[in-house]
């Protein structure tokens, strides 16, 4: 295909809210080229988020749309995926409103295995808000509601969305953008639950608070941390300490959800089963 | 597809679920609670023969957040919870007002508040139903008082979403919900239902949120074409956010206004010897049963009472209550709580008639005897 990113945005919506050095425009730039190398139709693809400043990306996205409440946008999207199975569903999400107030959303949908492809924006902080302490700011970070450090221990996203039941998971950062694109689009591609972590700078809230004063600097830590699933298993656990692994990071086949849904009314439709009391 | 025409013994919410599938639902979210359940497990059984869809989420917020992606999606869409799940679905209940996203929300009111008697029925989720989601917002809250009734007003409830872009809510107790009753169900043909106004332009010249003289802009399903923006902040006729005062002034008024022009074609009130009378009820739900008794005691005394049974409880039946006002030395309310419509009643009586209230808080309804006994005091 290889059509330009223009055309999958609305341009008489910028400029876009985003601060200057702000990674969502690189991530939100990987799924459009994951979108465009996979030849998805802009009338079959519906993006959902919740509430956040990565949330705020499908406004500015030529496809149907939805910007819902914070934490919400799985729910929402498992609504959609529900009625029109054959849609291409996919989550933009913060990684507060993935993993603090949709944290429960988010596994589920995992564990259903319900076809919707999530990109969660992790930016460590809650940006919209002003930098707050987030489920995935890392321990001795500060935030402006951890002025003494951040004492709590963040999640493995992958691990914890892998562990639920997706079909694929991968991990990807603004600064390993072209490999971020790519998984991205093989978890477009999925049939199932996939996720992709895409480790993104917040240099406002985030940097100026922890010493990391310009996008430059944050985008250096983000191509000094990130070491392969290759390179990772080949590391002494030590040396892995502070470090975040990128590439895929889980896949599996096992059914999807609405496939699963779409046999129930076969068989209802049948006559077969469905006893009220057996 | 609804079930075979012809008289059934039903129960309450069964009737629920029933009268749903007949107004077209095709997808239900929800999450069990006391005493609303049998709605999910009866659609968890009628809608995949119907082609719909069913999924029980991992919570309240969930249901609600589904119905509303499903709606948008094209299928009539519903949710059914009681007390401590109405309070969680609120902020979604909100999106969907101002969305304008129809679909229908089903409360079967227990005793409150927080997990308070669970099996027990209450009215006391009226206000809540009204006011229940922040910021200033139009809703549609019907209310039924008989098995029969709930099967023949969910069709208007799902009807008056659909037609008006509204959520509605649809607000039973746990008398009517688990009750059994004769439905007489009719054929499909004398079914009427509703449909939501889609777009008749192409997707070059749809304005999502441009509405026509009915005030209810036409909505198109998700994936037929028209790619179009939908979010809960304050919007403009493209339904791209906005914070231009004149647009933020102007989404508030045309939902309020939208609301008063849709009233006279949501509001159900059924009138019972109103007219001579010189002490009437208003009362809804399970009590109006009661009330409905009381009335005809009262008129076999010689005691001309009538009565006012609301159905639709908002828009609040403003008109009812002022004519019988002018008329009737008192009116009295029964409610299974504190006061809460009573207080309308008391607003649209205007100072024409007494306005008594009567209240019964201990998870028990309302008999006859005691709106009789309230009747012949006032
Ligand atoms: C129910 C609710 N609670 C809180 C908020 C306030 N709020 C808006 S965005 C946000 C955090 C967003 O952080 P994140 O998801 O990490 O996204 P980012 O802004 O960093 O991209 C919060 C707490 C809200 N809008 N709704």
């Amino acid at each position: 295909m290889a059509m330009p990113v223009s055309y999958y945005l609305r341009t008489s919506k910028m400029p876009h809210i985003w601060c200057a050095g702000c990674g969502h425009g690189i991530v939100l730039g990987a799924v459009l080229r994951a979108i465009d190398s996979l030849g998805l139709d802009k009338d079959q693809v519906c993006v959902v988020s919740g509430i956040g400043c990565a949330s705020r990306a499908p406004g500015y996205l030529d496809f149907n749309t939805l910007h819902t409440t914070h934490g919400r946008a799985i729910a929402f999207a498992t609504g959609i995926k529900m009625v029109k199975p054959e849609m291409k569903v996919i989550v933009l999400t913060g990684d507060g409103d993935a993993a603090a107030i949709g944290g429960n959303h988010l596994i589920h949908a995992a564990r259903r295995n319900i076809g919707i492809a999530t990109v969660c924006f992790n930016n460590s902080i809650y940006g919209m808000t002003n930098g707050q302490y987030s489920p995935m700011t890392p321990t001795g970070s500060y935030a402006s509601t951890a002025p003494y450090g951040n004492i709590e221990e963040p999640f493995d996203l992958c691990d914890l969305v892998y562990a639920a039941g997706a079909s694929y998971v991968a991990r990807g950062s603004a600064y390993h953008a072209i490999l971020l694109w790519k998984l991205i689009a093989k978890a477009i591609a999925t049939d199932g639950f996939s996720f992709v972590e895409a480790i993104t700078q917040c240099p406002t809230y985030y940097g100026r608070r922890n010493k990391m004063r310009s996008a430059v600097e944050m985008l250096k830590w983000q191509k000094e941390h990130g070491v392969t699933v290759a390179g990772a298993a080949k590391m002494p656990a030590e040396d892995l300490a502070g470090k975040f692994r990128i590439g895929e990071l889980g896949a599996r086949t096992r059914p999807e959800y609405t496939r699963r849904y779409a046999a129930i009314i076969d068989a209802a439709q049948r006559g077969e089963g469905g006893e009220r009391d057996a | 597809m609804p079930s075979k025409a012809g008289a059934r013994l039903m129960q309450g919410n069964e009737a629920c679920a029933e009268g749903a599938m007949a107004a077209g639902l095709r997808f239900f979210a929800g999450y069990p609670i006391t005493p609303s359940t049998e709605i999910a497990e009866e659609l968890a059984l009628l809608l995949p023969k119907a082609g719909g869809k069913f999924i029980q989420m991992e919570d309240e917020i969930a249901s609600i957040s589904a119905i509303i992606g499903a709606s948008l999606a094209g299928a009539k869409a519903m949710t059914a919870t009681s007390g401590p799940g109405f309070s969680l679905k609120q902020e979604g209940i909100g999106f969907a007002s101002y969305t304008e996203v129809p679909c229908v929300i089903v409360n079967v009111q227990r005793v409150g508040p927080s997990t308070g008697v669970p099996t027990a029925p209450a009215q006391g989720d009226v206000m809540q139903a009204r006011w229940g989601t922040h910021g200033d917002h139009p809703i549609v809250v019907l209310c039924p008082s008989s098995v029969a009734e709930t099967f023949a007003l969910i069709i208007e409830a799902f009807n008056i979403s659909e037609r008006w872009r509204m959520p509605v809510v649809f607000l039973m107790d746990e008398v009517v919900a688990h009750m059994r009753e004769k439905v007489t169900v009719p054929d499909v043909s004398q079914i009427a239902v509703a449909e939501r106004p889609r777009p008749q332009v192409s997707p070059e010249q749809y304005l999502p949120y441009a509405a026509g003289e009915d005030l209810v802009p036409p909505m198109a399903d998700y994936g037929t074409g028209y790619r179009y923006h939908v979010t809960g902040l304050t919007h403009d006729q493209t339904g791209f956010p906005t914070t231009k005062r004149i647009e933020v002034d102007a989404l508030t008024r045309r939902l309020d206004a939208k609301m008063r022009m849709a009233a006279p074609h949501v509001t159900f009130v059924d009138e019972i010897l109103v007219d001579d009378a010189e002490v009437v009820v208003f009362a809804y739900g399970i009590t109006a049963r009661a009330a409905s008794r009381a009335v005809r005691d009262a008129r076999a005394q010689g005691l001309k009472a009538g009565l006012i049974k609301a159905k639709t409880l908002w828009p609040f039946p403003d008109e009812h209550v002022r004519k019988a006002a002018e008329r009737a030395r008192a009116i009295v309310v029964p409610e299974m709580n504190m006061g809460q419509l009573v207080r309308e009643v008391e607003r649209a009586a205007a100072g024409r008639a007494r306005v008594v209230g009567l209240s019964r808080v201990d998870a028990e309804p309302i008999t006859p005897d005691e709106i009789l006994a309230r009747l012949r005091e006032v």
